[in-house]
């Protein structure tokens, strides 16, 4: 074993200049640049970000670019620089309402105050390849039309008022935020950490359980009563400067999904909810978390836990695509000494299945 | 803002970093070159840390865990003996160092006013106006069900 390590050095340093020379691609080619990463391929630069669970556009393109576009390396690149850092402290949490909104539709009511404001989609877009973009062009500048300064309230507050919809659980002081990069994951597990699980889960594999869950398999019949997104601002509780200090804003995607409603003998019946959030302009993303938030809710709600999406400890254990693809690609390591004893397994089961093959047994013979 | 108190220097202090954790680095250090800037020592270095953002079940709920941010702290001390603080989202120590310095000129009577009238209030237009520009962006994309409905027909 050792001497396949040693002998391996001198090979991995070469494979690694030679993954930074096919990195760099052709060098008559222009170099990419971070800000030509964050600016103009910011969905993937967003996604980096949520799944990552660090909130940098600059570090997530940095990432984005070395690990040569893979997003699940950019990812596994960004939680590795994450842990070579402090932690200050937790935010004072955000507050969606106050959001400066940049897109926020709803699929639930037409007319509602603020209206729908589509912002920048690729919803209604014809999903035809655009040549005019395989060469250098400069689109139009956004047409401007006049703002009022309306409120939007949450489509959900709107539901709430007349007890259509359930509440959001209450804060409960004394109840500690759950904390799954400090403690870890036991079950069952409660909403506040099912999210956190959630908000950096991989997206495919939310889509997939979303999606599973309207196909039938945990089905709970959503409506998307509203996707937001926008800037919110961020304040941080400093106890060295005695007050809420404001650091600035992030971009959040917020999904409420609406879902069927629920009764007993003593409530009347409402609707219920699923949450959705995730850094940047991640919609896909928002979306199947709200889904997934809504269907891990079986066990709350009194619903038979029967598909994959209800499953909390299936969903939670298989979500992070940095320990899944650790566990999956580890199998490229050196299993030298483990194949040689199936190897060496496999011979004498082997020999043992010729041997009683060439020996005739008694019951043969007997038949003969 | 969410801390009140009895006097309104907490407020304040607040309201001038809510301005400069939207500003750049260097439009900070450009509008702070009109002031002559006071002996001053750094209390803390500047250093990058995480914290950690919070957001609310359906919005209004319990908190839970978001994911984390990159942030930079730094205070400095003047000669005078106030104490400014710097916090900011991103990596930028020199912003966080701007900020602190900021924080603690506006506890002073000398430098209130200068630093009000120099580098926040050119920065508060200056957020102000691309605040409205986006607004007025995202306002075009507004629908309007009602002028669908009125066409000819």
């Amino acid at each position: 074993m050792y001497v396949a390590v040693k002998g391996g050095e001198r090979a991995i340093e070469n494979a690694h200049r030679l993954l930074a020379h096919e990195r760099r691609g052709d060098r008559d080619v222009p170099e990419v640049s971070l800000a030509q990463i964050s600016g103009q391929l910011s969905l993937g630069v967003d996604r980096v970000m949520t799944e990552g669970s660090l909130y940098d556009r600059e570090l997530a393109a940095l990432a984005i670019k070395q690990a040569r576009g893979d997003m699940i390396e950019a990812i596994f690149l960004l939680r590795a620089f994450r842990a070579t850092l402090p932690r200050f402290g937790a935010s004072e949490p955000v507050d969606t309402s106050r959001m400066q909104v940049r897109r926020r539709i709803s699929s639930t009511f037409k007319d509602m105050p603020g209206g729908q404001i589509l912002g920048s989609t690729f919803d209604y877009t014809h999903r035809l390849l655009d040549p005019v973009l395989a060469g250098e062009s400069m689109p139009e500048a956004p047409a401007l039309a006049e703002a009022q300064p309306l409120a939007m309230p949450r489509v959900t507050d709107i539901l709430g008022r007349d007890g259509l919809i359930e509440s959001s659980p209450a804060e409960d002081a004394d109840q500690p935020v759950g904390d799954l990069t400090r403690d870890a994951l036991s079950f069952p597990a409660d909403r506040d950490l099912r999210l956190q699980n959630l908000a950096r889960a991989d997206e495919g594999f939310l889509l997939s359980l979303g999606y599973s869950s309207q196909r039938g398999y945990g089905r709970n019949h959503p409506f998307a009563g509203e996707i937001r997104l926008g800037e919110v601002e961020v304040e941080f509780m400093a106890e060295d400067v005695g007050f809420a200090v404001p650091l600035g804003a992030i971009t959040l995607t917020e999904c409420q999904m609406v879902n069927q409603f629920k009764g007993t003998d003593t409530e009347a019946p409402c609707f219920t909810r699923g949450y959705g959030l995730a850094f940047g302009q991640s919609e896909r993303k928002a979306m199947s978390m709200a889904l997934v938030d809504r269907a891990l809710r079986a066990r709350e709600l009194g619903e038979d836990v029967q598909a994959p999406a209800q499953d909390e400890e299936f969903v939670m254990s298989h979500s992070d695509n940095v320990q899944a693809t650790g566990f999956v690609e580890h199998l490229k390591l050196p299993h030298y000494v483990d194949f040689q004893s199936e190897l060496g397994l496999l011979r004498k089961l082997r020999k043992e299945f010729h041997e009683a093959m060439e020996t005739p047994s008694e019951m043969q013979e007997a038949a003969e | 803002m969410t801390t009140s108190s009895l006097n309104d220097q907490p407020t304040r202090r607040q309201a001038a970093m809510a301005v400069l954790s939207h500003a750049a680095t260097a439009e900070i250090a450009g509008h702070l070159d009109a002031i002559a800037v006071p002996v001053h020592e750094q209390l803390r270095e500047p250093e990058n840390g995480l914290v950690m953002l919070r957001g609310r079940i359906g919005g209004d709920g319990a908190p839970f865990n978001l994911g984390e941010a990159t942030v930079s702290r730094a205070a400095i001390r003047l000669v005078s003996g106030e104490v400014g603080f710097g916090y900011t989202l991103g990596r930028d120590r020199e912003k966080a160092r701007l900020i602190a310095l900021c924080d603690a000129l506006i506890q002073t009577n000398e430098f209130a006013a200068a630093v009000e009238v120099q580098v926040l209030t050119p920065l508060r237009a200056r957020i102000a106006t691309d605040r409205q520009r986006k607004a007025a962006e995202t306002a075009a994309t507004k629908v309007d069900f009602y002028t669908l409905v009125r066409g000819e027909g």
